[in-house]
């Protein structure tokens, strides 16, 4: 892995952040554009939840990370901890490829 | 809120996260980062969401420049958290300056609740010093033990990002227009998967913010006029 990705991301990361703070000195965004911003973890979220679970390169495939997935719902759904959430999906993966 | 609440529930919110780190550092590592990496990577990065896509993207296969653009997208946040505290981080350029890296969710979450501006700031920098700590110590106890486990798959180390963006997701499907952004970025991902190179269907899955803000706007349209 590049450590100049690395320092790029960390550059970029910073300089997001640092915009309100040290740039803007509390100007204001407009509704329109708050409204879409506070949105956009939304669908990356969704995509990444879909593509590394059914994702293998390009392809599609149902294995055992989509049981771990559903696993994962229930627990997020009944406001399990998140260390009880990522670890019963990985259980439930290792658990499933063990045996098949 | 009164000060030792704050300082509480900055360390409450500093042991959550902390836990987040040490799952943080064990799948970084076994996506192929260095426990270094891992660890100079929540040092300076510091945004928990990015990171994970980032390793996310690494461990599926795409290299990491294409791991950079969901991390980048995922950062993207941050920008307006710091537009809507920079009247609680007034001050000298250096303070500012360095205030500046301690704007993620947790900070933003905790100033915003407090009722005054002292208590804001107060707020915003107890959370900021837990976390840092946290998230730093817990990536490198994870990085450490990521290094001496086995094969990610057979352990199901793969099936834990998804569990985390669900973790991530579920808080955020309140607002409106959010249920039909999910769906839609994830049709839009799952239909370039077999087509786009690694880390374009998760850009592209922007796209989904289009019916979500149209909806969000329906939904508050009415408020507006009444």
């Amino acid at each position: 892995m590049s450590w100049t990705v690395l320092l790029a991301l960390a550059a970029v990361s910073y300089g997001l952040k640092a915009v309100g703070p040290v740039l803007a000195g509390g100007r204001e965004l407009g509704p329109r554009t708050r409204r879409a911003l506070d949105l956009v973890s939304v669908p990356l979220l969704a995509a990444l939840i879909l593509t590394q679970t059914v994702g293998d390169g390009h392809r599609l495939v149902a294995d055992a990370r989509l049981p771990a997935l559903a696993v994962a719902a229930v627990l997020v759904w009944r406001r399990a901890p998140f260390l009880v959430v990522v670890l019963a999906a990985a259980g439930t993966a290792a658990l499933l490829r063990a045996v098949t | 809120m009164e000060r030792d609440r704050i300082l509480g529930r900055a360390a409450g919110i500093g042991l959550g996260v902390g836990v987040y780190g040490v799952s943080f550092g064990v799948l970084a590592v076994a996506s192929g980062m260095s426990p270094a990496q891992a660890c100079v990577m929540s040092l300076l990065v510091f945004t928990g969401a990015s990171q994970f896509a980032f390793v996310g993207v690494l461990a599926a296969g795409g290299g990491a420049v294409a791991a950079m653009g969901p991390a980048v997208m995922l950062a993207l946040r941050n920008a307006v958290y710091g537009l809507s505290l920079a009247p609680v981080l007034r001050g000298r350029l250096r303070f500012r300056a360095a205030a500046a890296h301690l704007v993620i969710d947790e900070t933003t979450a905790m100033a915003r609740a407090q009722d005054d501006p002292a208590s804001s700031r107060r707020a915003f920098l107890l959370t900021g010093a837990s976390v840092g700590l946290c998230w730093n110590a817990g990536t490198l106890v994870g990085a450490l033990l990521g290094a001496g486990l086995g094969d990610p798959r057979a352990l199901g180390l793969d099936a834990m990002f998804p569990a985390a963006f669900l973790a991530l997701l579920a808080p955020q499907l309140r607002r409106p227009g959010a249920p039909a952004a999910a769906v839609a970025g994830a049709v839009v991902a799952l239909v370039l998967l077999p087509y786009a190179p690694a880390g374009v269907p998760v850009i592209a899955a922007l796209a989904g913010l289009v019916p979500g803000v149209l909806i969000a706007q329906g939904v508050r349209a009415p408020e507006v006029r009444s």
